[in-house]
């Protein structure tokens, strides 16, 4: 037994710092939600009231998820196409598709942010481009176009990593078998490939959405000061208006919406007829 | 590998579809790194595409201590507590990991959702509930909050990473070690730690990136006299513009992309597994 209690002893300090300094904090968040200020001790819903009665704020979390829905889509049509290649290749293309995508995304979200200021810009890539071509500069930054864009290009690894994960294990001579039943490329991706992709599309999702809706220098930066989300209307309110109980309800809904919706995509994932008979 | 004899309508149509998809895929996700790194090379005043010459004037801007000081302290300041948060979680994560792999089910059942919450909540609502609680006892902004912070959300990565490792690891290797007369912290460091390297090297890898990065939860924890690089640079990109910026992002993108190479040369973090 004397073993045991060692064990115990290591794991104890980092589920202490857990209780003490994430679980408090978070359960004070939830209680400061429901008061006047940071005392506590009353009980009310004015912030949530004044949250979600209000047609602007209603819109920025509408936005939010809107958002989030549209980089999980766009990511996932541009993911599958990794997943595919990287299915089909060897050793070696394989890391090097491994390589591509872990290197922008251990690149800082800052200086990829950054990047996309030089490619959106008045006198950036895309614009220039459009210059030389004979057109006339189109306002790219500070658009929900431009974000989205941004967006995909941070989030994309997020997809590809958890669905190489998956697909580095599928046995190949499911996909030949088909091939030599004679099965077309498009009927092997959506009977084949796609269902047992899915638990890596999945965790994917998850990551994505989370990570896009609440992408705080990216949505403020390439968003600008006009497009408004979640997470720059929650610093807005403390760090300029410090309505704590305010602040406080918008980052309890936006847990519970971004909650809502990542439970939803994880019942579509498990949906019998798309993840088939695996 | 499922080679198409007949190469028909569909077959062509799917190779063009999933090509462009793919091409576009790789483009989106690698080009504005490159496209970024070359424009820190610019020898024009502004970030106009495409640059008008090649100097390395930006980063000798940036290396001037007259014209950049600001930008040096920031990097020391974020420097030093992405260490301090490594420090952290290697005290608090690694022990936890390598206790947790031989506790029973159950306990690892309440426990593991507990050690890995703070990656599922966004750091920016951890910011905002950090920075109430302080409030509450009486504690205002600081370096010290900022390292805390990053320590208790940021340990999940490296106890994930050891625990990847760690759970593979054969039970029977620490009872033999002992077994022969080494004592606990033998065992520790001459057979554990040495096994769980890659794992740890990853998590800390991870830690420090993501620490080195964040904004969302500094911004909530930080005094004004604590500046982090990213905060730093944001500011920059916001009055500014100049580029020195695209410089900055040029040597966090060399680093990275060295560090990458390293690791994949020490212990492929990446190995292909056939």
């Amino acid at each position: 037994m004397r073993k045991f209690d060692r064990r115990l002893l290591a794991v104890a300090p980092m589920v202490a710092i857990s209780v003490v300094f994430f679980l408090v904090p978070l359960l004070l968040l939830v209680l400061v939600s429901f008061q006047d200020g940071l005392a506590l001790g009353t009980f009310q819903l004015d912030a949530y009231e004044s949250l979600l009665g209000n047609a602007f704020n209603a819109k920025v979390l509408m936005d939010t998820v809107l958002l989030g829905l549209k980089v999980v889509g766009l990511t996932t049509l541009l993911g599958i196409p990794i997943g595919i290649w990287y299915l089909k290749s060897g050793p070696r293309v394989r890391t090097l598709l491994i390589f591509l995508t872990l290197f922008p995304m251990l690149t800082a979200n800052i200086v990829r942010t950054f990047a996309w200021i030089v490619i959106l810009g008045k006198e950036g890539l895309i614009n220039a481009t459009i210059v030389a071509l004979g057109g006339s500069p189109q306002k790219l930054l500070f658009t929900e176009f431009g974000l989205t864009l941004a967006l995909v290009q941070i989030e994309l690894p997020l997809l590809v990593l958890p669905l190489i994960a998956v697909l580095s294990r599928v046995d190949l001579r499911a996909i030949e078998a088909a091939a030599t039943l004679g099965a077309g490329p498009w009927r092997i991706l959506l009977t084949v490939i796609l269902p047992l992709s899915i638990p890596g599309i999945l965790a994917g999702w998850i990551l994505v959405f989370a990570s896009s809706t609440t992408s705080f220098v990216t949505q403020a930066v390439i968003g600008g000061a006009r497009l408004i989300y979640l997470p720059q209307f929650l610093y807005k309110e403390v760090g300029t208006l410090f309505n704590w109980p305010f602040a406080a309800a918008v980052a309890v809904v936006m847990l519970l919406t971004i909650g809502t919706v990542l439970f939803g995509l994880s019942l579509l994932g498990r949906h019998r007829r798309l993840v088939g008979h695996v | 590998m499922y080679d198409v004899k007949r190469l028909d309508k569909a077959t062509l149509f799917y190779n063009v579809v999933i090509s462009t998809l793919g091409g576009l895929a790789l483009i989106i996700m690698v080009g504005p790194v490159l496209i970024s790194l070359l424009m820190s090379f610019t020898s024009g005043a502004g970030l106009r595409f495409p640059p008008e010459g090649l100097s390395l004037r930006w980063y000798a801007a940036l290396f001037d201590p007259q014209v950049s000081g600001r930008v040096h302290t920031a990097a020391w300041t974020s420097l030093q507590i992405a260490l301090m948060a490594v420090l952290g979680t290697l005290v608090l994560a690694v022990p936890a990991a390598i206790g947790i792999v031989r506790l029973s089910g159950r306990v690892t059942a309440v426990v593991e959702p507990l050690l890995l919450a703070p990656l599922v909540l966004p750091s920016l609502v951890y910011g905002l509930a950090a920075l109430f609680c302080a409030t509450m006892i009486g504690l205002t902004p600081s370096k010290a909050l900022v390292v805390i912070g990053h320590i208790v959300v940021f340990s999940p990565l490296l106890y994930r990473a050891t625990i990847a490792v760690a759970s593979n690891l054969d039970p029977n290797l620490e009872d033999v070690s002992s077994t022969l007369g080494a004592s606990f912290l033998r065992t520790l460091f001459r057979v554990l730690l040495p096994l769980l390297a890659a794992g740890i090297g990853a998590g800390v890898f991870l830690v420090f990136v993501q620490s080195f990065d964040n904004v969302s939860m500094t911004i909530f924890l930080a005094d004004p006299g604590t500046d982090a690089l990213p905060m730093r640079t944001w500011y920059m990109i916001e009055e500014s513009l100049d580029p020195r910026v695209a410089a900055i992002s040029g040597i966090q993108i060399a680093v990275i992309f060295i560090l990458l190479l390293l690791a994949q040369r020490i212990a492929p973090l990446f190995k292909e597994k056939s």
